[in-house]
């Protein structure tokens, strides 16, 4: 019988009752091939591969994350808190030490959920990811975290939430934002004032293939995740990079997520998007299954693969050259350039534009950033947007000083009529409020 | 009359019965030198001046395969492998001599890579200078598209040899390792299985019983003697359901319920879900091949009433996995929990001087009294029961779910009987009523109750319906059909279709009088999207006629 070198939790739940609309990305269908591959090849045999099933992420584990308008129980459809809570089991399982490693491949995904909440954008309602690492950390401790997203499609939403946290390294290797969904993820987005230089976008030019993601790997995520040595490793682990993805334009392969997987060794990956849903997921997901589980998957290829075809050009393997020492050196002169940027400031405020493409809703927002000698600031949202009237969301952080504690509640109490909803998330104390 | 015979590792057990009644019982000791002899002798006595014009069938189950497995006498068998893309498939050798094919069938059952055909031929030359007869062959997806298995078999069929499994006929279930184990053991066994067949047949002959002949199979069921000898390996592990359909034959169960049956060494534990036998979700292991054979869950402990009892070092009460031999009631070595049940005057059997001498061994050692040492057995011995069902009942009712529907609203298996068999049943069952606060039933006849579910079983069938409207392909594995579809085909014409198709199976059998239980156990229907639009469907659609009973044995008991 097969053995796995490293116990793996897998949480598979392929949701084959729940669908966005009859043709779209997010179907029925979705995960049917991957199933068929993995029940095929004996993966649940595997001695050391366990199946868990998700539990369902309460109101508490979405508001840690979350202001949803007007409330979790409006805006959170039960599918959304089943692929978070599938997130949380699979994490569970690995800081309970049921098992070494973990894979949730669930759905919808999760990576373009913002802080704020009016509905669906990019497929996401909810960061499944976020909610799992807030859930980890109020249940284990407050781990010092790196999150690799490693989807075709800049991590939007998960760089909001960890904008000005620097115990959640950030870093999203995608295709650059001027040539895909959802236009951001430039080298330039690098955090807020307590957190600049944890939020590390790598935009990759179309057709980059295994070489380039690899070369990315490893002479730039793994050096960094070297010198930021997290307590846990979490992949993204989107797989619309690879080369039959009919919505992006990558050539990255089974063999090169695995690879990658093997390489970057997570201690837990979430499945995020990959719509080629017979020429990819069935293999990648295999592909990572294996390589987390430490067994060999060098026979795991696409029916169609070939090297010569998926080959990438010295054009491209120049530029991402020239990236990775750009965003390296960015990384090294991080605290130089905080000072810099942020020494004379009392604040620092972006107004953002989010488009939710899923339910076609424009939400304006300001977010306003306290600088703070003390704790890494005050977060305040306002927000507006064409379905309801504006509410107000104040952040206290999990490092919040005793100044921005009393300012943050302050806030929440003397604020009223010029709002429709006013929260308060307090992360020191893990609660939360509305009205 | 019906004859039920349950070959075990201790006994044959054979009844005959007639019209819900208990003719006649024979017990007969197994010996596993001569397992037809065995089987035979016991007929013999069971139908000593019995009128043999009344038979009308017999139901029979047989070790023999299990013993060739285990015991690894089984055929040498050669095997062609076709793995393609995904876990390598030398990981799955078994056999004697193993070739690999580079064809490949891919998720959807399209063929991507032609098999070669001239590797098979020149493969299968050399093995007929090996003096080996036997083949299997799997390919991966083979349940999609059997193409490459019917191909290779075509070629070892022209060149002799036989049996040659082809790994989409016994299962339509996915699981390249297990269909290339269950293929494999299905012709390792063939042989000596075809020989049992062979004898049972010539000798009823000989004895002017002409009636048909039904096999037990692990799930709960019958199959004709003949389809048997082509699929030898359905049959193996007949012997706990047997027991477990002979206590559906004792009382009307229609709830979730436990079944025990508690032996000298073993206490082996089984389910019923709304009256139903609950299966193992994929097929039964045998000496590590897990195997796509269905199979009723049937998990033995190592407890039962010659289970060794040993006081630890903290002074706790252990009792079990291993058995040293009798109880000491009959000179055995060690204290058993029948040494404390004979003490506690719940058995009778051997000297009760001698089991007292045993409790007084225990009670020494933990200080108390003879008979209190005897209760602190009796109870561990619930207690022990308790929790293996409990952590067996938690691991069913977390099986993996993939729905929300489900996950949500899913059925959990929670008992309200328990049905307990065995020798010690009768002594246990007040323990066990306690413990888990739901009545225990013994059924009358318990000693026998693996002949009567052998005696009144019937036929079980299942089968496997694919239709993709895409490829516009039908394909029904386990029974061959591999065809094409329109692109109107749905879901009520793969129900309709299904049912048909059992109904003709049961009819070929002439177990038409089962027609009316056939159930769909699973369907789905996928829509299939390529770009914006509806390409096509994707049906699944499972089948059966489920375990059940030709009749219960006497009145209804309240259940
Ligand atoms: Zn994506
Ligand atoms: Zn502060």
């Amino acid at each position: 019988m097969l053995k796995a070198k490293n116990k793996l939790g897998l949480v598979f739940f392929p949701a084959f009752d729940w669908q966005i609309s009859p043709t779209h990305p997010e179907r029925q269908e979705r995960l049917l091939y991957t199933m068929d591959q993995l029940n095929e090849e004996g993966v649940f045999d595997i001695d050391g591969i366990k199946l868990f099933n998700p539990t369902i992420a309460t109101e508490q584990d979405i508001q840690r994350v979350h202001f949803c308008y007007p409330d979790v129980k409006t805006r959170v459809p039960q599918s959304h808190l089943i692929s978070a809570g599938g997130s949380i089991r699979a994490a569970e399982g690995v800081l309970k030490g049921e098992v070494q490693k973990s894979f949730a491949i669930v759905r919808p995904p999760g990576h373009h959920a913002y802080r704020v909440v009016y509905g669906d954008r990019g497929f996401c309602i909810v960061n499944i990811e976020a909610i799992m690492v807030e859930n980890i950390r109020k249940r284990f401790g407050n781990k010092k975290i790196a999150i690799i997203d490693t989807d075709c499609h800049h991590g939007d939403g998960t760089q909001d939430i960890f904008w000005n946290d620097k115990d959640t390294l950030f870093i999203s290797f995608h295709q650059d934002g001027r040539t895909i969904y959802p236009g951001s993820g430039f080298v330039e987005e690098f955090g807020g004032p307590g957190g600049f230089g944890y939020n590390i976008n790598i935009p990759l030019p179309p057709n980059t293939g295994e070489e380039g993601f690899l070369y990315v790997l490893d002479n730039l995520v793994l050096p960094i995740l070297e010198e930021y040595k997290p307590d846990l490793i979490i992949n993204s682990a989107g797989q619309d990079n690879h080369y039959t993805d009919p919505i992006t334009n990558m050539n990255f392969t089974a063999q090169g997520y695995a690879k990658l997987n093997e390489r970057l060794n997570p201690d837990i990956a979430v499945l995020e998007g990959g719509y080629s849903i017979e020429g990819a997921l069935p293999y990648v997901n295999l592909g990572i299954i294996l390589a987390m589980a430490g067994i060999d998957y060098s026979k795991v290829k696409e029916p169609d693969y070939s090297f010569e075809k998926l080959k990438q050009s010295d054009d491209i393997t120049e530029y991402i050259k020239v990236l990775c020492e750009k965003i390296y050196s960015k990384w090294k002169r991080r605290e130089k350039t905080a000072y810099k940027l942020f020494n004379r400031k009392d604040s620092v405020i972006r107004n953002k534009n989010i488009y939710y493409d899923t339910d076609g809703i424009m939400e304006n927002q300001r977010e306003k950033i306290k600088v703070c000698s003390e704790c890494s600031g005050l977060i305040v949202i306002e927000s507006s947007s064409n379905i309801g009237q504006d509410l107000l969301a104040i952040t206290i952080p999990r490092d919040g000083c005793n100044k921005c504690i009393d300012e943050g509640y302050n806030l929440y109490k003397k604020t009223n009529n010029n709002y429709s909803k006013v929260y308060l998330q307090d992360k020191i104390n893990d609660q939360f409020f509305d009205k | 009359m019906i004859i039920g015979l349950d070959t075990g590792g201790t006994h044959v057990d054979a009844v005959l019965i007639e019209n819900g009644k208990i003719i006649d019982k024979t017990k007969k000791p197994t010996d596993k030198s001569n397992l037809f002899e065995s089987i035979w002798k016991t007929l013999e006595e069971l139908l000593k001046n019995k009128n043999l014009d009344c038979i009308e069938k017999i139901n029979l189950s047989t070790t023999i395969p299990t013993n060739a497995i285990v015991e690894g006498k089984g055929s040498k068998v050669a095997m062609f492998i076709e793995g393609g893309p995904g876990i390598d498939p030398a990981n799955f050798i078994c056999g004697d001599h193993v070739f690999f094919l580079d064809g490949y069938i891919d998720h959807r059952g399209r063929e991507i890579k032609p098999l070669n055909e001239d590797l098979v031929r020149k493969k299968a030359e050399y093995i007929s200078s090996k003096d080996i007869k036997s083949f299997a062959v799997v390919t991966k997806f083979s349940i999609r598209n059997p193409s490459h298995e019917l191909q290779v078999k075509d070629v070892l069929t022209k060149l002799g040899f036989s049996p040659v499994t082809m790994g989409h006929t016994l299962s339509g279930k996915l699981s390249f390792p297990r269909r290339i184990y269950t293929a494999y053991l299905n012709s390792a066994i063939f042989s000596s299985f075809n020989e049992f067949a062979h004898a049972v047949r010539k000798t009823l002959k000989q004895k002017g019983l002409n009636v048909p002949i039904h096999i037990l199979k692990a799930d709960g069921g019958t199959m004709s003697l003949n389809e048997a000898s082509k699929y030898p390996v359905q049959t193996i592990f007949s012997g706990p359901a047997a027991s477990v359909m002979g206590c559906l034959a004792s009382f009307n169960l229609q709830k979730d319920a436990l079944l025990l049956d508690i032996g000298g060494t073993t206490t082996d534990i089984s389910f019923l879900a709304d009256g139903v036998p609950l299966f193992i979700p994929d097929g039964i292991a045998i000496s590590d091949y897990p195997t796509l054979v269905r199979s009723i869950i049937n998990i033995s402990i190592g407890l039962g009433g010659d289970s060794a009892i040993k006081i630890n070092e903290r002074g706790n009460i252990i009792i079990g996995p291993e058995r040293q031999g009798p109880p000491m009631a009959l000179d055995g070595p060690t204290p058993t929990p029948s040494d404390a049940m004979i003490v506690l005057e719940k058995l009778n059997f051997g000297s009760k001087e001698k089991a007292s001498y045993a409790m007084s061994l225990i009670a020494d050692k933990i200080g108390v009294t003879i008979e209190k040492a005897a209760e602190k057995i009796y109870d561990k011995f619930g207690e022990i029961i308790k929790e293996k069902t409990n952590e067996i009942l938690h691991k069913i009712n977390s099986h993996p779910v993939y729905t929300i529907q489900e996950l949500l609203y899913g059925k959990r298996i929670k008992p309200e009987n328990i049905v307990v068999i065995g020798g010690p049943a009768k002594a246990v069952a007040p323990i066990l009523e306690k413990k888990f606060n739901i009545p225990c039933k013994i059924p009358q006849n318990h000693e026998i109750t693996n002949a009567i579910g052998a005696a009144l079983t019937r036929r079980t069938l299942e089968v496997t319906l694919l239709a993709d409207t895409e490829r516009k392909i039908l394909s029904v594995p386990e029974m061959g059909i591999y065809k094409k579809v329109d692109s109107s085909y749905n879901l009520d014409s793969a129900k309709r279709d299904a049912i048909k198709l059992l109904h003709q199976q049961l009819k070929n059998l002439d177990a038409d009088s089962y027609l009316n239980e056939v159930e769909i156990i699973e369907e789905n229907s996928f829509n299939m999207v390529r770009g914006f639009f509806t390409s096509g469907k994707n049906i699944r659609l499972r089948a059966q006629i489920k375990p059940g009973l030709i009749y219960r044995i006497g009145d209804d008991k309240d259940a």
